[in-house]
């Protein structure tokens, strides 16, 4: 057995803000020394694609800052969520926030484990084929086996 | 500023790009060999501390250099 910590992340949420928190932490276990792996169900399974379109909304979401107060239902307007993506987009690169694709790449490179959740992949009718390489299938038991050993585990 | 072996410019990157810079370089890099790392990343003055606790390597030295942050690391 090894004295290697290990990190286990439930990753569940398919939007982009809520992409950063499981690749930034997962990415950054494995650079100080842990084991670590992401389960990705339900909505989170967007974050395995290989193409990631992820969106970015206010509605729902009072906390998001916007540039000038806006009433809840102009925000719902047709196009608001594809502006607020392209300008959260804008804002992150601004500021050296790294992009999705390029913290996700650090972590295959940093060997974190991606495990696809099977039941919502045949939930969604997801094609693994839009996934990117070297995710794994499983169920909950599969995650348990390792999520029962690990240091840490965080559902996000 | 004491030798180093190695140098990393991490300016303009924010977290965890830094650390995630250093720990690539780093592992390229021989035990006790010296990297330098230049961020602008507030953030990174705390995390570099945590991140040498965690993995061994020493902190040789933390300051600032001309409104940057510059850190001295030794690989454990």
């Amino acid at each position: 057995m090894s004295d290697e910590k290990k990190l286990a992340i439930i990753a569940t949420k398919g939007t982009l803000d809520w992409a950063y928190p499981p690749f930034i932490l997962a990415s950054t276990a494995a650079a100080l020394g842990y084991e670590t792996e992401i389960f990705f169900t339900f909505y989170g399974l967007n974050l395995l694609k290989k193409r990631l379109d992820l969106q970015v909304t206010s509605i729902g979401n009072p906390g998001m800052p916007m540039p000038m107060p806006m009433p809840v239902l102009l925000q719902a307007l047709p196009g608001m969520q594809g502006m607020m993506t392209t300008m959260m987009k804008k804002k992150m690169k601004s500021k050296g926030v790294a992009s999705l694709e390029d913290l996700r790449e650090l972590c295959k490179e940093a060997d974190v484990k991606m495990v696809a959740c099977q039941m919502t992949v045949d939930l969604f009718d997801m094609n693994p084929s839009d996934f990117i390489d070297g995710v794994e299938y499983g169920g909950a038991a599969t995650f348990f086996e390792f999520a029962g050993e690990s240091d840490i585990c965080l559902y996000i | 500023m004491a030798n180093f072996d190695q140098e990393l410019d991490a300016s303009g990157l924010n977290c965890p790009l830094p650390i995630l810079r250093a720990k690539k370089t780093l592992s390229g890099m021989e035990s006790d060999q010296v990297l330098r790392i230049v961020a602008t990343d507030p953030g990174s003055v705390k995390d570099f501390e945590a991140f040498a606790r965690q993995t061994g390597n020493e902190l040789l030295e933390s300051g600032e250099e001309g409104g940057k942050f510059v850190f001295l690391i030794k690989k454990a």
